[in-house]
């Protein structure tokens, strides 16, 4: 049995220590918002938190998390209160398929409790790691340029 | 008391025949649907005409909307509700809508072409319209009073001190009518809902870690399926040595069948250790493709079917004389193709992000020799799309996988490498232009000839899924075909819409392909407009004459003249101050030249001494008809601007003689964070009241153009061979400054 915290609460899985992190959360676990994009480090779609960093989930064994926090889309918050990020890229409709969005908005967020400040230019090397085939790049770096604006105003979560 | 729709499926009969049993034209696929017989009914109302097909109210008021058309996250589940509240008008919210389901909706073939607003979207404004004004007929006989007194509104009908609600206006089946050739449309000047850019339905559940994809979904019981693909495209498994992956953890199944490998787990990552384990205990016979340098001309070296498609005049032989290549390229969903399947009581049930259930159902029947009425395909959203990717493969997958192993609901998900190298890729493709400039500074001679495989290999006959090919008796894929004008495949906008007085267009279709080719949004056009294009700056330098006003000189449809003036102002066309290394480029097309109208300017700078090119502001203006949800249509052409920038700066499909290589992100690169413009403004132009075009696939064509031209303008230097690379880039810029 692996001891794993995720968005706040404490969970026990039976797995084998050297399966990713990305199946436990979306097999084991029941949480969708980490996708399956590579299975490389090389495009982001799995990009959840461990302790405030972001990281790929589906290189990573989840006997490596140890006691590390680990937080995904589900623990910003949920469609009826939804967190900053997440309201932000509703509000901008950011978004075609949606597929790599979750990896953005994780990517974003450990971003923005790093540096709340963060600026255009920032924002856009930050997100370098990850990748977005429909091309709404342009919506989600102005995305994550609004979450910056709702966080700075007391909204961060 | 009314029939419900489903008992009305239940009945079975005629009246289910009307919508779920017409056979798919074969070359609906891209557009092109077949000439149906009696009247002509607007927009998929041809191909289903009962009005209860397409709109269901229940007794209690709720109204359901049904089309046959799938969201991919181009928005058109909210446009269609948008349109179905306008002409009911109810409240937006009032409405659930079903897309597509093999049991529940209307067959429309495939969602693509950029067609659903053109096919759902008119089927549904006018079958929402028949439907009120059958409610108000329908009060107008309860309340004693003429319909011309009555009003429709929050769905009920109004007349003065009294009002009947639809639910209660529906009875006896009066919904279950064929629609009428003519419909008493609201007045587009007073829309409400329409024209709104209301919030997309499908993007809360995509931001929060809702079900949102066939991805996500989990069935109790369900395992979980991986395939062993051959070592590269025709190659034979000679051995497989399964005893040791049989004994791995958790492996329930290893599928054999012929060349057809894959193993079932109970969990994911056991079946992904177990797939690979496998994969490296099978040997293959490979099978030789052409070399990868050469591919143009050994494409060019193939029997061709030529048609001539435009014969205007007597065109020479011309003094400008250019030829342009695109590479064979991938759809590359971040999302590799997904889908999960159920065999239970004798009956298959497939869920899918394929763009065509019906078409995918038919091919799933005959693959695993089973009465259509036995298989079920329901469409889940999946990722990306962009054409025909692995979705409807991996759909066979399951079914294959699920067969196996009866009563077990199986998922299947590919890997990023069997994305790579086994989707269909977008065909490589070669044209030629040669035109002459009359004194006047005019185009008086073009010709043009355009050299493609075939852009549709979709299913709808078990022969064109992967995984049927591959099994001990092979379905073998159907002739390639041509998709014919207007709409066109490797010919897709190869007519310049520029009006020349001597012209000729040659479209030569090449039926032997040596490696799989299907649609990839914009098919032929992508390569067309990036041709004519790049050869309208061209001939605009030899007459001396400015990009934009060239292309007015020879536009005479408004629509095209507003987009491109549009365009240019919103860029600040006349007042871009050229620099070394900062260039401007201009484009515009009219897509399938009768869809949307678009046109893009956008600026690139360029590092002569690495190549590499970044490209900054740009604007764009699009006519899409009448606009239904303006900022879904604006997210549709800032997407295919920036997915077209990636197709032609990065990316080309890679092999050696037995393999693709081309297999991840790293191999084959697209465009990240640091190669996205600086900014990106679309300008819609809306008609209300005249026909949606499709909008989808507008501006790819033009944004290649425009990068091109732009890069030209930047460097001194043409480049027509796509991409766009730094090392190309830097070759050009340097032949340039040498001479």
């Amino acid at each position: 049995m692996i001891e794993l915290r995720v968005n706040g609460r404490v969970h026990r899985v039976d797995a084998d220590p050297q399966t990713p992190l990305l199946y436990v959360l979306r097999d084991d676990l029941g949480l969708n918002a980490a996708k399956f994009g590579c299975g490389l480090g090389q495009c982001g779609a799995c990009t959840v938190m461990a302790d405030g960093e972001a990281i790929y989930s589906c290189i990573t064994p989840v006997s490596a998390i140890g006691t590390r926090a680990i937080r995904t889309v589900e623990g910003l918050g949920t469609v009826d209160a939804p967190g900053p990020v997440q309201r932000a890229f509703m509000e901008h409709q950011a978004a075609q398929c949606g597929y790599c969005i979750p990896g953005m908005m994780m990517r974003a967020q450990a971003l923005l409790e790093r540096d709340p400040g963060a600026s255009a230019a920032q924002i856009r090397q930050a997100l370098q790691p990850n990748l977005c085939r429909c091309g709404t790049h342009m919506r989600i770096l102005k995305a994550v340029a609004r979450a910056a604006e709702l966080m700075g105003r007391g909204g961060k979560t | 008391m009314r029939q419900s729709r489903r008992e009305f499926l239940a009945t079975g009969g005629a009246l289910v025949v009307s919508f779920t049993l017409a056979p798919l034209p074969a070359l609906a696929q891209e557009g092109g649907h077949a000439a149906p017989t009696g009247p002509k009914l607007p927009g998929s109302l041809t191909r289903n005409p009962m009005l209860d097909a397409w709109i269901r109210i229940d007794a209690n008021g709720a109204i359901t909307v049904f089309t046959g058309k799938v969201e991919l996250g181009q928005g058109v589940k909210t446009a269609l509700q948008q349109v179905a509240a306008e002409e009911l008008v109810v409240p937006f919210e009032r409405i659930t809508m079903v897309t597509a389901d093999t049991e529940r909706t209307p067959n429309e073939g495939i969602t693509s072409g950029s067609n659903s607003m053109k096919d759902s979207g008119t089927a549904i404004l006018n079958a929402a319209a028949q439907v009120r004004a059958i409610l108000v007929d329908e009060a107008a006989r309860r309340l004693g009073v003429p319909a011309a007194q009555l009003t429709a509104r929050d769905g009920a009908v109004h007349a003065s001190g009294r009002s009947i609600t639809y639910g209660d206006l529906v009875a006896g089946g009066n919904l279950h009518v064929n629609a009428a050739a003519e419909s008493k449309l609201l007045d587009p000047s007073r829309r409400v809902v329409m024209g709104r850019a209301l919030a997309r339905l499908d993007i809360p559940a995509k931001v929060t870690g809702g079900v949102a994809y066939v991805h996500d979904l989990r069935l109790d019981g369900m395992v979980h399926a991986r395939t062993v693909r051959p070592a590269g495209p025709g190659a034979r498994l000679r051995s497989l040595d399964a005893g040791a992956v049989e004994r791995m953890p958790g492996v329930i199944k290893i599928v054999r069948d012929g060349n057809y490998v894959a193993v079932v787990a109970a969990r994911e990552f056991q079946a992904i250790r177990a797939a690979r384990a496998l994969g490296d205990r099978t040997a293959w016979e490979p099978a030789a493709l052409p070399q990868d340098a050469s591919i143009h001309a050994h494409l060019l070296g193939l029997p061709a079917r030529d048609s001539v498609i435009l014969d205007r005049g007597s065109p020479d032989a011309g003094t400008f004389a250019a030829t342009y290549r695109r590479p064979y390229q991938l759809h590359g969903a971040i999302g590799p193709s997904c889908a999960v399947a159920q065999m239970r009581d004798g009956k298959l049930t497939v869920w899918t992000h394929s763009q065509g259930v019906y078409p995918l159902r038919d091919a799933l029947a005959e693959m695993v020799r089973m009465p259509r009425e036995k298989v079920h395909c329901v469409h889940m959203e999946g990722s990306g799309c962009y054409g025909h990717n692995g979705a409807d493969d991996v759909a066979a997958d399951a079914a294959l996988c699920a067969l196996a192993l009866p009563g077990r609901p199986v998922r299947v998900q590919w890997t990023r490498e069997e994305e790579h190298a086994w989707e269909p890729f977008g065909p490589a493709m070669e044209s030629r232009v040669r035109a002459s400039l009359e004194a006047s500074g005019r185009i008086g001679s073009w010709r043009y000839d355009v050299w493609s495989n075939t852009h549709s290999t979709r299913p709808g006959k078990a022969g064109n899924l992967l995984p049927a090919m591959l099994l001990a008796t092979p379905f073998i894929p159907e002739p390639p075909r041509a998709i014919p004008q207007p709409e066109g495949g490797g010919d897709r906008n190869a007519i310049p819409l520029y009006v020349i007085p001597n012209a000729r267009v040659v479209s030569h279709f090449i039926a032997s392909s040596p490696l799989r080719t299907s649609a990839l949004r914009s098919l032929g056009a992508y390569l067309n407009v990036f041709a004519i294009e790049s050869s309208m700056d061209e001939l605009a330098a030899a007459a001396r004459a400015d990009p934009v006003e060239f292309r007015l000189r020879h536009l005479e449809d408004q629509r095209a003249i507003a987009v491109v003036k549009a365009a240019a102002e919103r860029f600040g066309w006349t007042s871009f101050e050229r620099r070394r290394g900062h260039g401007r480029g201009f484009a515009f097309a009219r897509y399938k030249n009768l869809a949307a109208y678009c046109a893009i300017a956008m600026e690139a700078r360029v590092d002569p001494e690495t190549g590499d090119v970044r490209i900054g502001r740009v604007a764009a203006a699009v006519d899409s008809g009448e606009a239904v949800n303006p900022d879904g249509i604006r997210n549709q052409i800032e997407g295919g601007i920036v997915q077209s920038i990636s197709w032609t700066l990065f990316e080309a499909v890679t092999w050696e003689p037995q393999r693709i290589t081309s297999r991840d992100w790293a191999r084959y690169p697209i465009a990240r964070f640091s190669h996205v413009p600086e900014s990106v403004d679309v300008h819609v132009i809306s008609h209300p009241g005249s026909p949606f075009l499709g909008t989808g696939e507008a501006s790819q064509g033009p944004a290649a153009a425009a990068v091109a031209n732009a890069v030209a303008d930047a460097i001194g230097g043409r480049i027509r061979d796509i991409p766009l690379t730094p090392g190309r880039v830097h070759a050009a810029a340097g032949a340039s400054a040498a001479a």
